[in-house]
């Protein structure tokens, strides 16, 4: 797997997820908010966009994390054994616009298993969709409600996101591996 | 196309994991074929796997559409109960066949049994039964994966691995531990998988009971021997009380029930030996008045019950790596 380019940097991400915080209090009453970040890396970006919010609008809106490994249609073909995370939702989503947040948006399948891990805990208002960047290559009918950054890839492609929480610095870049990841 | 490398890809979190990568075993037959990290992988998913039963819909569909058949040759309702509730907490079809209403009562050998069962394509076999190796037997002969819920007087890997996470819970880690498991060790499928499960994760382990139910070598399996209760209390962090198999009866080698709790019975006396913080462990089911005392059993120390509820999540955590979380033989050729 070989670096091919760096596509955003700290300040980059920053400004990506100011934005989509704007948009997120634009179109729904922020008192009415929730967010939950999807493991791993959904979860520091879900909460810089908490932060942000409380620093526009003033409102600490409620923050969760969801871990999707049990709720996965291709557990079998995973080859090592995935880590199983909790699952960390403090609220009732009855009432709320629930944000899912998740770095990346591929096949869809993770967010496709995070809205089932969703209906199971409560009916939230409405379910939308924050990502930081959208590679293509959809396998199901979904679509994300905010968009970092659109990056069209090939599917021989990967696209590495850095949290500096986890990774000890924020940027995204994208590798290309030597034969089609599928 | 391998679609194996595309979820290994798109999921960069799984990857990126140390621990992600450790592949579960085929079979879970006993705890002596078990590597350290294979336990910790294990001890790490049932930690999060309490938390599905704390949901408002405590299931997940982890294992939608696969097969789980318990077959309990031997009476239990603790570990037969906690394998089905496991098994459907995690949307899988779970079928328990005991013996009595099995054909085995007509006379039909264990091979028999599991080529049959085997034929119905289940995907796990959870089998407890009374002759040491009949799980690596049915290991040998099915292509399902088997899950040993006790063989004889060998090993039940899944109490250890459930006593493993609640000495964990309590004491944070395994270094430097002293356990004092009493009783009768010779008889004890329970006590042997646990010796070689804290010796593994680097506890030290001191056995004490009856001579007459003190196994010949017990050293070889990596435990220091006391015949005086005390001696074996003494600094103890955790104690580990084992059940006096009364049904045995005549096998017990044993002059009477109450000389035994006058001699190896855990009495709040006798734990005051042990260190401050020491905690008090039983498998169950508990003969109240025999090998401990219901002021123990009962008492602030007691985690007795926490072994239950941790029981539950390690056999969930058993189940989803045996099916869904390691790659199978087949699929590997595949």
């Amino acid at each position: 797997m070989r670096l091919k380019a760096n596509i955003m940097d700290a300040v980059q991400i920053d400004r990506a997820l100011s934005r989509i915080a704007h948009e997120i209090v634009e179109k729904n009453a922020p008192e009415r908010v929730a967010l939950v970040g999807i493991r791993t890396r959904g979860v520091p970006l879900a909460k810089t966009l908490h932060a942000k919010i409380k620093e526009f609008e003033g409102v600490d809106v409620p923050l969760g994390n969801v871990d999707v490994t049990l709720y996965r249609d291709d557990l079998s073909e995973v080859a090592a054994s995935p880590v199983v995370q909790a699952t960390e939702l403090g609220f009732e989503l009855k009432g709320y616009h629930v944000v899912l947040v998740d770095d990346v948006l591929f096949t869809g399948r993770t967010v496709r298993a995070a809205m089932d891990v969703l209906m199971d805990f409560g009916r939230a208002s409405t379910i939308q969709l924050a990502v930081l960047v959208d590679r293509g290559h959809r396998e199901l009918p979904l679509r994300a409600d905010y968009v970092g950054k659109n990056v069209p890839t090939s599917i021989r492609e990967v696209i590495k996101v850095a949290c500096a929480d986890i990774d000890g610095e924020d940027s995204v870049s994208i590798l290309e591996a030597e034969q089609a990841v599928r | 196309m391998n679609k194996g490398q595309v979820a290994k890809t798109e999921a960069t979190r799984e990857v990126d994991d140390r621990r992600g990568l450790v592949e579960f075993a085929a079979n879970l037959t006993g705890i002596a074929e078990l590597s350290k990290e294979q336990i910790e992988l294990l001890l790490d998913t049932a930690e999060h796997f309490r938390e599905v039963s704390q949901r408002p819909i405590k299931k997940v569909p982890a294992l939608r559409g696969k097969t789980i058949v318990n077959l309990f040759f031997e009476p239990s309702t603790r570990t037969r109960t906690s394998f089905e509730i496991a098994g459907k907490r995690l949307s899988a079809d779970v079928q328990s066949v005991s013996a009595s209403t099995s054909s085995v009562v007509k006379g039909e050998t264990l091979l028999d049994t599991a080529r049959n069962i085997e034929a119905m394509a289940p995907d796990i076999l959870v089998m407890r039964h009374k002759s040491a190796g009949a799980a690596n037997f049915l290991a040998r002969h099915c292509s399902a994966a088997v899950v040993n819920a006790g063989d004889g007087a060998h090993e039940h890997p899944t109490q250890a691995l459930l006593d493993a996470l609640t000495i964990r819970q309590a004491k944070g880690g395994f270094a430097g531990l002293r356990v004092a498991i009493i009783g009768d060790i010779a008889h004890s499928r329970v006590a042997r998988s646990n010796i070689l499960c804290l010796g593994k994760l680097g506890a030290s382990v001191v056995i004490a009971g009856p001579p007459t139910l003190l196994p010949w070598r017990a050293d070889a399996l990596g435990a220091e021997v006391e015949r005086d209760m005390n001696s074996a209390l003494a600094g103890a962090d955790v104690v580990m009380m084992l059940r006096v198999q009364v049904e045995r009866g005549g096998n017990l080698n044993l002059p009477s029930t109450q000389e035994y709790f006058k001699l190896f019975g855990l009495t709040e006396e006798r734990l005051a030996r042990a260190g401050e913080d020491a905690v008090v462990l039983h498998p169950g089911p508990m003969n109240r008045g025999v090998e401990i005392a219901s002021a123990v059993a009962d008492g602030p120390r007691s985690l007795i019950l926490d072994q239950v509820s941790n029981g539950l999540a390690v056999r969930m955590a058993v189940l989803f790596l045996l099916a869904g979380g390691s790659a199978r033989n087949d699929e590997s050729a595949a």
